[in-house]
């Protein structure tokens, strides 16, 4: 589904992505762990060219994303994005959110992408917010939408860049509950997370980073009991 | 002091009214729409070497239209067609291309705040769902920039109706004109410029509260 060779990425002296190899299989979820600083979320990033990469390439089924004059706008229709701080529009009502999408692109109808808003928050649990205002949420209802609005695009991808890390702790269950949920019915997801327990549960492989490297990667179970490098067994450490 | 004159001045110098409501709400559109462009345009620092070049000159109207006076801009717009071109622009005309061209170096400061006070996140929400940019700026990041953009832009244009009293020395019967000319030829100049300061009063005053009736209108959109 998705194969990144040698993927590097710099801002100005500074080398992010020091050369990442990676291939993701439809419908595996992988969790990227590693201390801050580490790439992660610019990795992410460049998987939808929020970041444009400085060499290296990715292909996302079958087509290089990476080559010259690739049409970033319908790559991103196929991958869906959700972020730290949610970004929910704050001047448009949930559904408004969740809809707006589907419809300037043209893939539905006013209607029919009201009828799929209203069932996709259903499912994220929110189909009673659908007139609210973003401001009225809570932190865990927010990313619920998150997800509800990127869903709305019918994403063969799903990228979560620390969907839980800005949520108060009583919400992250519910959050991780949908993106759980969303795990199981198929969906091929990468997930910059800190969430341990998330990675072990639901992830099928996890990869840990540090310092712009892929440095080690494996199930979850064998990453976390059994470590093969130094760097993993020191981070691990100091977070569990 | 004769004060038994206002009564008399009170309607003389509202003929005035109108034509500073005619400047001034022409002023306010094309200084609306040239700000919103500009303002655009330097909203971003952009690579492209022609949008750069067009990123220049934004800087350099804005930074010209703000270090200089009105009044000099004014005889600029007004003596500068003949001088160069043998054009010879009615008062009325040159007063109001000035009068735009000045305000619109403010409104496109005012546009450019706005837009770069938007969550950059918001931008990226928009573009990660598929959009264009042109799409995430009309849907998501204008519509957000407006409501913040209104109370300076209640500002400037009640000091585009204050300023737009100095195009009377073109001669255009605005209310200072009037003021002027009728307050000279009774003797009375300082009933009349009362009468005069009151008028612009009314307009300010009326112009701010129409703003904000909008800003409440647009309640939603302004925290995240």
């Amino acid at each position: 589904m998705i194969r990144i060779s040698n993927l590097q990425k710099s801002f100005g002296k500074l080398e992010v992505l020091r050369g990442i190899d990676l291939e993701v299989a439809r419908g595996e979820v992988v969790a990227l762990i590693g201390p801050s600083g580490s790439g992660k979320s610019t990795l992410l990033r460049c998987v939808n060219l929020l970041e444009q990469p400085t060499a290296g390439s990715i292909v996302v089924d079958g087509e290089e994303i990476t080559a010259p004059g690739f049409d970033v706008n319908r790559l991103r229709q196929r991958v869906g994005m959700v972020f730290q701080h949610f970004n929910l529009f704050p001047h448009m009502t949930v559904l408004r959110n969740v809809t707006l999408a589907p419809v300037l692109t043209g893939r539905l109808s006013a209607k029919d992408a009201e009828d799929r808003a209203l069932e996709l928050l259903a499912r994220v649990g929110l189909r009673d917010k659908a007139a609210a205002y973003p401001d009225s949420l809570s932190g865990g209802q927010k990313q619920r939408v998150a997800i509800a609005r990127a869903l709305a695009m019918n994403p063969e991808v799903m990228l979560f860049d620390e969907p839980t890390s800005a949520l108060d702790p009583e919400m992250v269950k519910e959050v991780l509950e949908v993106m759980k949920r969303l795990a199981l019915d198929g969906m091929t997801m990468m997930v910059v997370t800190h969430e341990m327990g998330f990675a072990r549960e639901v992830c099928d492989r996890v990869l840990f980073m540090d310092e712009g490297q892929l440095v080690e990667q494996g199930a979850p179970k064998q990453l976390f009991s059994n470590p093969q490098h130094p760097r993993t067994a020191a981070f691990l450490n100091a977070i569990l | 002091m004769r004060w038994d004159i206002i009564p008399v001045f009170v309607p003389i110098i509202f003929q005035g009214v109108k034509i500073t409501l005619q400047i001034s709400a022409l002023g306010i559109l094309f200084g609306t729409m040239i700000g919103l462009v500009v303002g655009l345009v330097r909203s971003q620092k952009p690579a492209n070497p022609v949008l750069r070049l067009l990123y220049g000159l934004a800087t350099l109207y804005v930074e010209v239209i703000r270090g200089t006076p009105f009044l000099v801009q004014l005889y600029l717009m007004y003596y500068g067609p003949i001088y160069l071109f043998r054009l010879d622009l009615p008062a009325m005309t040159a007063g109001i291309i000035a009068l735009s061209l000045n305000s619109g170096a403010y409104v496109a400061e005012i546009a450019r705040g706005a837009i770069e006070s938007i969550d950059r996140g918001q931008m990226e929400a928009g573009r990660s769902l598929g959009l264009t940019f042109v799409q995430t700026m009309r849907h998501i990041i204008l519509p957000q920039a407006f409501r913040r953009a209104l109370p300076p832009l209640a500002n400037e244009f009640a000091s585009l109706i204050k300023e737009s009293s100095v195009i009377s020395v073109l001669g255009i019967a605005d209310i200072m004109f009037k003021a002027k000319t009728v307050g000279t030829a009774h003797f009375a100049v300082f009933p009349a410029l009362l009468v005069a300061a009151v008028y612009y009063l009314v307009l300010t005053g009326i112009t701010s509260q129409l703003v904000r009736l909008m800003e409440r209108r647009l309640g939603h959109s302004d925290s995240h």
